[in-house]
C-alpha cells in the first residue's frame, strides 16, 4: 500500500482519439481529503481525464496514481479504492434500488450478507429506504443520482470521481446531490468533481482547475481565481447587441482597464479600483455616448467571469449544453451525450 | 457520519489463478442472476416473449398450413417445426443486442468496468442468462410442436443432437449480438437489427424450397447458416425436408456445425476486444 500525500496525481497525460487531441499533457495533484473541481467547457477533456483516472481508458502517454496505485499497471487495486459517478445514472432500471446496491456489492466481492447489510445502510443514509424496493425506473432524477452515489460508496472509497454529477437535474435534485457530496467530504473523502456549472465548483471545490483543449490552464481556490481578474467590476448590459463594442470602448476609456465582452448577453464587464466614482463615471460616459442601457451594476467577480477571462468565451457558449451559474438551471437538458 | 466509518473492509484482490477463476464464475453468476431478477420482476414480458413464437407456430400451422404441400407428401407441421425452432434461436439475437446495448448506453457497462470484478463476467454472465432463456424458450416450442402433432422419429439421442445444434446456433449468434450491442450502444437500434435478422430468418429453407427461388436468391438461402441448422435438424428429427442436390444441401450437418464455429471465431474475439477498448 503506497503512502502518499496526494490521492490523485497525474503527470503529462496524453490521449488522442483519431484526429482529436483529447488530453494534451494533463497534470493534476489532488491532496488527500480535499475537493478538486475540474472546470471546463464540453470537449475540454474533463471526461477523458476522469476515464483514465478511473482505469476505464489507457493514456497514450504520461502516468497517473490514484490512492497510491498506478492506474494502468495496478488497475485492480485502484478499482477497489475508487467510486465513480458518471454523467448518466449507471443503474439497472428494472431492478429495485436495493437489488442494484446488493448486485454492485457482490461485484465488489462482498459476501451475500455483507452486501445486503451495506445496501440497507446506504439506502437509509441517502433517504431511499422507503423506495428501496421499487424499481429504479420509477425514481426521480435526484433519487437516481443519490442511488448512483450510494452505489459508488459501497466500499467507502477514499477517492470519489464525480463526472458532471448534477447535469440534467432540477434545482432540487442538484441541492440533494450537493448536500450528499458535502457530507462525504466532511468525512474525509477525496473528491474530483468535473462540472460545467461554475456555481457547483464554487460551492463544493476547495481548489479549481480550469481546463481547456486537454490541459489545465489555471488553478487555485475560487477566491484566488476570482482575484486573477481583479477585485470589483462594473457590469453593463446594453439594450441592442450592436452597441456591445461601443460600450466596451467607453468602459475601457473611463476605467482604464481591458473589459471582457459577452456578446450573447449584450454584457460588458470591466475591473475598477475606485468603486463608486467609477460607477458614476461609466454611467455618465455611456449616457453621453447615447447608448441605451438595460442594466448597470457594481459586482464582485464571479467564476463565470474568470472563465471568460481565461478562455475567451463563456462556459455556456463553449459547451453544447448547460445553464451557467445560479441564473437559469433547467431540468430538461443534459441527457444528450 | 457513519457511512464511511461503518463500511465493509476492502476485499483482497485475487492473487492466484484459482482465485481469479473462482471470481470469474462468481461474478458471472451475479450478472446471470440479475437477468433472472429482471424476469421475476416482469412476468408479463416473459409471457409475451414465450408466447410470441407459439403464436407464430399456430399461425403457420393452421392459417397457412392448409395451402402447403411438402415434398414426398410429408406432414406440414412436421416440416414446419424445425424451422420454427431455429427461427426462435435466430430471433434471440435481438434480446442479446437489446440487453447489451441498454447497459452500454446507460453507463452501466462503464460502472462494471470501473469495479474490481472479473472483466469477463459481464459478457459470460449475459451469455449464460441468454442461453438459459433460450433453453426455456426451446422447451416451450418443443411442447407446442408436440401439441400440434410434431414428433421426432429417430430416437432421443438424435433428437438431443438436433437440440444441441439449435443451441449452438443461438450461442454463436449471441456473440454477434454482444458485439453489435457494444458497437451500436443504442437499444433503440433494435429496429435496425430486425432488418438484419428477419432476412436471415426468412431468406432460408425454413418456409420455401431454395430450388423454387431465383438462382441467386436460392444460393443465398442455401448457404444461409440458419438453413444449414434447419436442414440438419430436420434430418436428425426425421422430419420431412426439401432435400436438394447442391453441396450445401448435401452437407447440411457439417455446415450446421461449421457455420456457428465460424461465427464464433469472428464475433467472440471481436466482442472481447470491443469490451476492453469500449472507449474508442
Amino acid at each position: 500500500m503506497g503512502s502518499t500525500r496526494h490521492a490523485i496525481l497525474a503527470e503529462g497525460l496524453r490521449k488522442r482519439y483519431g484526429g482529436t487531441q483529447a488530453l494534451a499533457g494533463f497534470d493534476l495533484a489532488v491532496p488527500e481529503g480535499t475537493v478538486c473541481g475540474l472546470l471546463g467547457p464540453n470537449g475540454a477533456g474533463k471526461t477523458t481525464a476522469v476515464r483514465i483516472l478511473t482505469t476505464l481508458l489507457r493514456p497514450d502517454a504520461g502516468h497517473a496514481r490514484v490512492a497510491g496505485f498506478d492506474v494502468v499497471r495496478q488497475a485492480e487495486q485502484v478499482r477497489f479504492r475508487i467510486g465513480l459517478v458518471g454523467q448518466h445514472a449507471a443503474l439497472d432500471e428494472v431492478l429495485s434500488g436495493r437489488q442494484n446496491l446488493v448486485m454492485f456489492g457482490r461485484l465488489y466481492h462482498l459476501g451475500a450478507a455483507a452486501a445486503r447489510r451495506r445496501a440497507d445502510e446506504l439506502l437509509e443514509r441517502f433517504d431511499l429506504a422507503g423506495t428501496g424496493d421499487k424499481p429504479v425506473s420509477g425514481y426521480s432524477g435526484g433519487m437516481r443520482r443519490r442511488l448512483d452515489l450510494a452505489a459508488s460508496l459501497i466500499l467507502a472509497p477514499p477517492v470519489l470521481f464525480l463526472d458532471e454529477p448534477t447535469t440534467g437535474l432540477d434545482p432540487r435534485g442538484r441541492g440533494e446531490v450537493w448536500q450528499a457530496v458535502a457530507s462525504l467530504v466532511a468525512a474525509g473523502t477525496t473528491v474530483l468533481l468535473t462540472t460545467q456549472y461554475l456555481e457547483e465548483a464554487d460551492r463544493l471545490a476547495g481548489r479549481i482547475h480550469v481546463m481547456e483543449a486537454g490541459r489545465v490552464i489555471a488553478e487555485g481556490t475560487p477566491e484566488e481565481l476570482k482575484s486573477l481578474i481583479g477585485g470589483d467590476r462594473i457590469e453593463v448590459v446594453v439594450r441592442d447587441a450592436g452597441d456591445v463594442a461601443t460600450a466596451a470602448a467607453v468602459a475601457e476609456r473611463v476605467a482604464g482597464a481591458r473589459p471582457d465582452r459577452d456578446d450573447d448577453r449584450r454584457r460588458v464587464s470591466v475591473p475598477v479600483r475606485d468603486r463608486v466614482a467609477a460607477l458614476t463615471a461609466v454611467a455618465s460616459a455611456l449616457q453621453e455616448a447615447g447608448l441605451p442601457i438595460e442594466d448597470i451594476a457594481l459586482r464582485r467577480p464571479t467564476l463565470d467571469e474568470v472563465f471568460l477571462h481565461l478562455t475567451g468565451h463563456t462556459a455556456e457558449s463553449a459547451g453544447s449544453s448547460g445553464p451557467m451559474g445560479p441564473a437559469e438551471p433547467s431540468a430538461a437538458e443534459g441527457t444528450a451525450a | 457520519m457513519t457511512i464511511m466509518t461503518d463500511a465493509p473492509a476492502v476485499p483482497a484482490p485475487a492473487r492466484t489463478l484459482a482465485d481469479r477463476l473462482r471470481w470469474a464464475l462468481a461474478d458471472g453468476w451475479v450478472i446471470t442472476r440479475r437477468d433472472l431478477s429482471h424476469r421475476a420482476r416482469r412476468p408479463a414480458m416473459v409471457a409475451v416473449e414465450l408466447l410470441f413464437p407459439v403464436m407464430v407456430v399456430l399461425m403457420f400451422a393452421y392459417l397457412f398450413g392448409g395451402g402447403m404441400t411438402i415434398p414426398g407428401g410429408g406432414d406440414y407441421r412436421e416440416f414446419l417445426m424445425p424451422g420454427m425452432f431455429a427461427l426462435t434461436m435466430v430471433f434471440g439475437l435481438e434480446a442479446t443486442f437489446t440487453a447489451i446495448s441498454t447497459d452500454a448506453a446507460r453507463g452501466v457497462t462503464d460502472r462494471f468496468r470501473s469495479l474490481p470484478m472479473s472483466s469477463s463476467a459481464v459478457v459470460t454472465g449475459r451469455c449464460a442468462a441468454d442461453m438459459l432463456n433460450s433453453v426455456v424458450g426451446l422447451a416451450v416450442m418443443i411442447a407446442v410442436g408436440a401439441a400440434v402433432g410434431w414428433r421426432w422419429h429417430e430416437g432421443p439421442g438424435r433428437a438431443l443432437a438436433a437440440v444441441g445444434l439449435l443451441l449452438l446456433l443461438r450461442f454463436a449468434l449471441l456473440w454477434a449480438g454482444v458485439y453489435l450491442g457494444l458497437v451500436v450502444r443504442n437499444p433503440e437500434a433494435v429496429m435496425a437489427m430486425q432488418i438484419l435478422v428477419w432476412p436471415l430468418g426468412f431468406l432460408s429453407n425454413t418456409f420455401a424450397s431454395p430450388a423454387t427461388m431465383p438462382g441467386w436468391l436460392g444460393a443465398i438461402a442455401e448457404w444461409n447458416p440458419m438453413s444449414a441448422t434447419v436442414a440438419a435438424t430436420r434430418e436428425l428429427f426425421g422430419n420431412p425436408g426439401w432435400g436438394g442436390g447442391s453441396w450445401a444441401a448435401q452437407h447440411a450437418s457439417l455446415l450446421a456445425l461449421a457455420w456457428p464455429l465460424v461465427l464464433l471465431a469472428v464475433f467472440f474475439p471481436l466482442s472481447v476486444h470491443r469490451y476492453r477498448t469500449l472507449d474508442r
